[in-house]
């Protein structure tokens, strides 16, 4: 058991200890409940990048909203830096930045206008050019919220989200329309506050994306956290068995489950003179170690 | 930055907003102008309601008042709907911004939209309807307090209303009827005295009719008073009701104000 103690909090961004939360709602006269975080368990430490995931309606929303000082909890212990969001005052809230889901605002102002209102919110805001730079809006910054795409404005909801240099950054599926190169851009960005020390709380339904910007992801699922681990540890996936396959002289594509495949290759090369058909070794992806968690779950 | 600056800068930010929705302006401020110069244009100054003053005159007073209503109102109660809809408040909310400031910048706004708007209906007034502008100092005391008290009151019911729409695509459905309604039993399109005692009575409950019938007292002839209910201009009860609708609304916004859209819990 913690006391909560000025050391903890100072080292620690997220700290969830037995957080519940549960809806109740009247659908044709009956009061239905529905529990949407169920004894959830997290610490998420400063500096690093989490990607939470899990399918719709698993209580990732929930838990996310209740750390963003959003929604009260019905029990549980919760400080984000160091502070309970449902007592969090004006100088908590300029030290988190949040990028709320598919949000349709600001359409009138200018993507300038909009940032300098939200500027003067900020006790050391970052200059508005810097902001215009790192999510590669300078080219649109007179057009207004309603001229632009929907990646494009997703890409003003990330730059009010860092404009006040947040301490700890909430992304909520910030890339949801973003083409590749805009991702890879944005990717580049995240790597970039990591190295400013922002803490970052990701979710994302693109697991490559988890992938390639956590440091550790947690699957959330029925309320409770049923995965924690590196993307490379999840699921065991790291240790997993490789398959090597290729195509035979028969035509055959042939694969081979191993916990060597250095040597099966080696095996291989020896064994046959000339290049090997569509010769490749593959491990569990991210994605099929999560679908299979997920899965495995609901049954 | 300081309160004062961040308020400043939600006041300008409103707007911008405001003025550049093309359907905004149309329907806040150019949507009573025509009300007035149809109607007007359509009622003349034959029909009399007292010796010397045509309906008209009574119309127009009423249709200032109307204006304030639309300006503070509906103008409100549809377009933070909207906003709270489209996450605009969720946003907010989610910043350090003093709550406060997100109320000063909305009652800045009204006051801005609801002067451009009371100059041109009373430019139009005088120019085509030989209105006559407030006689003396009091005259224009009571006008400026009508003012005061009358869009203070709306813009309070504004705020708490526009959280009674489901979504933002069902407020004007639910917010223009009723305004419109207000507008036949207050005194606006017909004399208040001439309407069924019932329909007065529902009239009287809210402040539309009260803020037209002290804009009566500042635009028409003394002589007029004879076609209120009382035969008197009553100014003191004008005030008490209004003020009794701002802690009303007030309290009403307090208990019932959201920064969320509903099906977002």
């Amino acid at each position: 058991m913690y006391t909560q103690s000025a050391t903890i909090d100072v080292v620690t961004a997220v700290e969830i200890v037995g957080l519940t939360k549960t809806y109740r709602r009247k659908s044709a006269g009956k009061l239905t409940t529905t529990t949407a975080v169920d004894g959830l368990e997290l610490r998420i430490e400063l500096g690093e990048i989490f990607a939470l995931l899990g399918p719709n309606g698993a209580g990732k929303s929930t838990t996310i909203e209740i750390l963003e000082g959003y929604r009260n909890r019905d029990s549980g212990e919760v400080t984000v830096l160091g502070v309970d969001p449902q007592q969090g005052d004006a100088a908590w809230r300029s030290r988190i930045g949040i990028v709320l889901q598919s949000t349709k605002d600001l359409t009138e102002l200018t993507v300038v206008e909009s940032l300098n209102t939200f500027a003067a919110l900020y006790p050391r805001s970052r200059p508005i050019d810097e902001v215009l730079e790192l999510v590669g809006l300078s080219e649109h910054a007179d057009q207004r919220g309603n001229q632009l795409s929907g990646g494009l404005r997703r890409r003003l909801d990330v730059g009010l989200g860092i404009l006040g240099r947040p301490e700890l950054l909430f992304l909520d599926e910030p890339t949801t329309g973003f083409d590749p190169e805009a991702r890879r851009h944005f990717w580049s960005m995240i790597e970039g506050l990591r190295t400013e020390g922002t803490t970052i709380l990701l979710t994302t339904h693109y697991l490559d994306e988890a992938e390639a910007l956590a440091d550790r992801v947690g699957v959330i699922n029925h309320g409770k956290l049923i995965a924690l681990d590196t993307p490379l540890g999840l699921g065991g996936r790291g240790k997993a068995l490789a398959t090597v396959s290729y195509r035979n002289a028969s035509g055959q594509i042939v694969e081979i489950e191993t916990a060597t495949p250095t040597q099966v290759v080696r095996d291989l090369a020896a064994a046959n003179a000339g290049e090997l058909p569509e010769l490749k070794i593959t491990r569990p992806s991210l994605e099929d170690t999560y679908l299979e968690m997920i899965g495995r779950e609901s049954e | 930055m300081s309160y004062l600056a961040i308020c400043g800068l939600r006041v300008r930010a409103e707007l911008k907003t405001f003025f550049r929705q093309r359907e905004a302006v149309v329907f806040t401020m150019a949507f009573p102008l025509i009300l007035l110069v149809l109607f007007g244009s359509i009622f003349g100054s034959q029909d009399e309601i007292v010796a010397g003053t045509p309906f008209v005159n009574y119309f127009v007073a009423g249709m200032l008042g109307a204006s304030l209503m639309t300006s503070s109102f509906q103008n409100l109660a549809i377009t933070i709907a909207m906003e709270r809809d489209a996450g605009l408040l969720k946003r907010l909310r989610g910043t350090p911004m003093p709550k406060s400031a997100f109320f000063v910048g909305k009652i800045g706004e009204v006051m801005v939209v609801s002067l451009c708007s009371l100059s041109l209906m009373l430019a139009c007034g005088v120019l085509f309807f030989d209105l006559e502008l407030p006689v003396d100092a009091k005259h224009w005391a009571v006008f400026a307090m009508i003012y005061i008290l009358g869009i203070t009151a709306c813009t309070m019911c504004g705020i708490a209303f526009s959280s009674i729409p489901k979504d933002g695509q069902a407020a004007p459905a639910m917010v223009s009827p009723i305004a419109i309604i207000l507008q036949f039993i207050s005194g606006v399109f017909f004399v208040y005295s001439d309407i069924p005692t019932w329909l007065q009575r529902v009239g009287a409950i809210f402040p539309l009719k009260w803020m037209c019938q002290g804009l009566r007292y500042a635009f028409l002839p003394d002589g007029a008073k004879t076609r209120e209910v009382t035969g008197d201009w009553e100014l003191d009860r004008v005030a008490l009701v209004l003020s009794i609708w701002i802690v009303v609304g007030l309290i009403w916004c307090l208990r019932s104000f959201r920064w969320r859209n509903r099906s977002d819990g």
